[in-house]
């Protein structure tokens, strides 16, 4: 019963997130001077005005914007998300092809800001008030405030162009068939931006790990186990670990946001093809039907980051599992 | 009397001092002494109460004992354990084996961890855990259970149980009963009592006087962060006349069961402490010696820390 009660308020919670997303998304791109008509046959067309106004007539953009607005979502909902403009694909086809591009890239960043993130943290913690803490505090912050764009460009102007290590862009090598493209290849051109996505991310992980421990580490049953003859390594080992694994799990699931807002910049500094980039370029050319349906579809991913972070502490914690079971 | 102080103490502290560094407006340090030249000793097979008010800072001697201060804390004076200078290294080596701490509260388990896992620590067997359990008639099902689960009385006698994993000479016991009700303070004290009748020194910190008067061999008067009198319960049961400290006698007077007669003024603060005797303020037989440096004293079996006392 409390599950279903569960799934059934999770739902409406996110059909009422998604409403909200596409009638804010498609209030914006209306206000905005995105013509879309403009945008299709582009600046310098040689058509009609005539021709014009058939095709907006056609279009229904003279409509007003809520009879519009109920067209887009009608067909959305049936499945016809509308065709990009820049890609000349249907909208689906695009979100599908560019995600599996970076589906990779923002699960290596992931890990790798967490695993990384939370030793760092938890090692800051133990060593608090050293030099160790400070220098890792102090990077943290520094990375904190940086912004992504400016990172991306210094670890390509470093590993790519200085040093030669890594490829300056794109997924695969230039000029090579997408059939040919191997795996290594594909995994030598994601380090860069998987690394600048992580890079980017590992700064909030670790100042929460730190300080959750910190916080773990001045409490009473510490003190107690402490009295118990345990060691500072025995202390975080058996009781630190166990009582900050899960918040920073979290914290981690909760970071899926930054991770899609991040991937859109990284992207496009290494000219990567995944939905960051596409994002980029469905703003920059005007591509309404896209912009919306990475709008939604962003949406619905970070929405299920926060449930996989709920679900996983209800199945974790024994506080909610077997206080759930004896109430 | 005589025979026990031949024995020697299991635990002997003698002027500790306990000092925190604070920080006060801008970053002027300042040292608050919190603990004065506090003497006690505990001998193998009894319970010494350490009584007194809640908030006056007697959980801070656990502490020290245990070696368990902030890193902002600063001891002096000596602590001995069976003759030895219980310095950090050996507190490091025996706590939880000769040593066991016994807490307030549920508090002091980790949420996470079922309790068996708990109660056995980190050297513990299972086997030992079982007999533990069996001991304090806790049940096979409160194994797997957490913390939280815990009722207040099976929180108790969980944290009893850790004591009696190792063989502990000396048990500090840091208000032990809060929250239980009478018939369970009374299971935990006798408890205690089984302990000490196996020869267990037991150091029993609590607010609660009449505890102390049911559990205790000697009960150590806790004044204002130090001692003022440490005398055996047959004293302090007989009556203000038997005892020696005036704060001691005002404090049997403001008892409910006797007159209910509370004591003037209030406990003087940590960082605002008079000079010489830290009962002077309030007491009624003071007089220009009291402003001196006052030491501990033997008097008729016990002992006091006041120049009036007889």
């Amino acid at each position: 019963m409390n599950r279903l009660k569960y799934i059934g308020g999770t739902l409406c919670r996110m059909l009422t997130l998604l409403a909200a997303v596409s009638v804010l998304s498609f209030a914006l791109v209306a206000l905005s001077p995105i013509d879309p008509l403009t945008a299709y046959i582009g600046t310098n067309s040689t058509l009609s005005q005539e021709a014009k106004d058939a095709i907006a007539e056609h279009w229904g953009l003279n409509d007003p914007p809520a009879k519009r607005f109920l067209a887009w979502a009608g067909n959305f909902l049936k499945g016809d998300w509308g065709t990009s403009i820049a890609f000349k694909k249907p909208v689906k086809t695009v979100i599908g092809e560019r995600f599996s591009y970076s589906v990779a890239l923002m699960l290596i960043a992931w890990i790798f800001s967490g695993t990384l993130g939370f030793l760092a943290g938890v090692f800051a913690a133990v060593k608090k008030g050293s030099l160790w803490d400070k220098i890792i505090k102090t990077f943290c912050l520094a990375l904190q405030s940086a912004p992504t764009f400016w990172v991306g460009l210094l670890v390509l102007s470093l590993f790519a162009v200085r040093l030669g290590w890594f490829p300056i862009g794109l997924a695969a090598p230039m000029g090579k068939l997408a059939q040919d493209v191997t795996l290594g290849e594909r995994i030598y051109h994601l380090i860069l931006p998987s690394l600048t996505l992580g890079v980017l991310g590992i700064s909030k992980i670790t100042l929460y790990a730190r300080q959750k421990l910190i916080e773990i580490l001045s409490s009473d049953f510490i003190l107690f186990a402490k009295a118990r003859g345990e060691n500072i390594s025995q202390l975080v080992w058996r009781h630190g670990m166990r009582n900050i694994a899960l918040p920073a799990v979290t914290v981690q699931f909760a970071a899926f946001s930054e991770l899609f807002g991040g991937i859109a910049l990284a992207e496009s500094v290494f000219s990567y093809p995944g939905i960051g980039s596409a994002l980029t370029a469905a703003g920059l050319s005007g591509d309404v039907p896209l912009l919306l349906g990475i709008a939604v579809f962003s949406a619905i991913f970070v929405f299920a980051g926060n449930l996989m972070a709920n679900i996983l502490y209800g199945l974790l914690d024994p506080r909610i599992k077997e206080g759930r079971a004896n109430g | 009397m005589e025979e026990k102080q031949e024995k020697m103490a299991l635990l002997d502290v003698q002027k500790l001092r306990v000092s925190f560094d604070m920080y006060e407006r801008g970053l002027q340090k300042k040292e608050l002494e919190v603990l004065h030249e506090l003497s006690l000793r505990v001998y193998p097979g009894e319970i010494l109460a350490v009584a007194g008010a809640s908030g006056s800072g007697k959980s801070i001697l656990a502490h020290a004992v245990m070696g368990i201060l902030p890193g902002n804390a600063r001891t002096e004076g000596e602590i001995r354990y069976r003759g030895e200078l219980l310095d950090r290294k050996r507190q490091e080596s025996i706590r939880g084996k000769e040593i066991a701490f016994i807490p307030q509260s549920v508090e002091y388990l980790d949420p996470l961890m079922r309790v068996d896992r708990q109660v056995m620590g980190i050297r513990g067997a299972k086997e030992k855990q079982e007999t533990a359990f069996a001991r304090y008639h806790l049940g096979k099902e409160v194994e797997r259970m957490y913390p939280f689960q815990l009722s207040g009385g099976m929180a108790r006698r969980v944290l009893i149980s850790t004591a009696v994993m190792e063989e502990a000479r000396l048990i500090v016991a840091d208000e032990p009963t809060p929250g239980l009700n009478a018939e369970m303070a009374m299971e935990t004290l006798q408890n205690f009592r089984e302990l000490a009748d196996e020869g267990c020194g037991v150091l029993l910190i609590t607010h609660d006087i009449d505890l102390a008067f049911q559990a205790a061999d000697r009960i150590a008067v806790f004044y204002a962060g130090t001692i003022v009198e440490i005398a055996s319960v047959a004293d302090f049961l007989a009556g203000k006349e038997a005892l020696r400290h005036p704060y001691s006698k005002a404090f049997i007077d403001a008892l409910p069961q006797n007159d209910f007669k509370p004591i003037e003024g209030f406990q003087p603060y940590a960082g605002n402490l008079p000079k010489g005797c830290l009962f002077a303020p309030r007491c009624p037989m003071r007089s220009g010696e009291c402003e001196k440096e006052i030491a501990m004293r033997k008097i008729r079996d016990g002992e006091v820390r006041c120049v009036h006392a007889t």
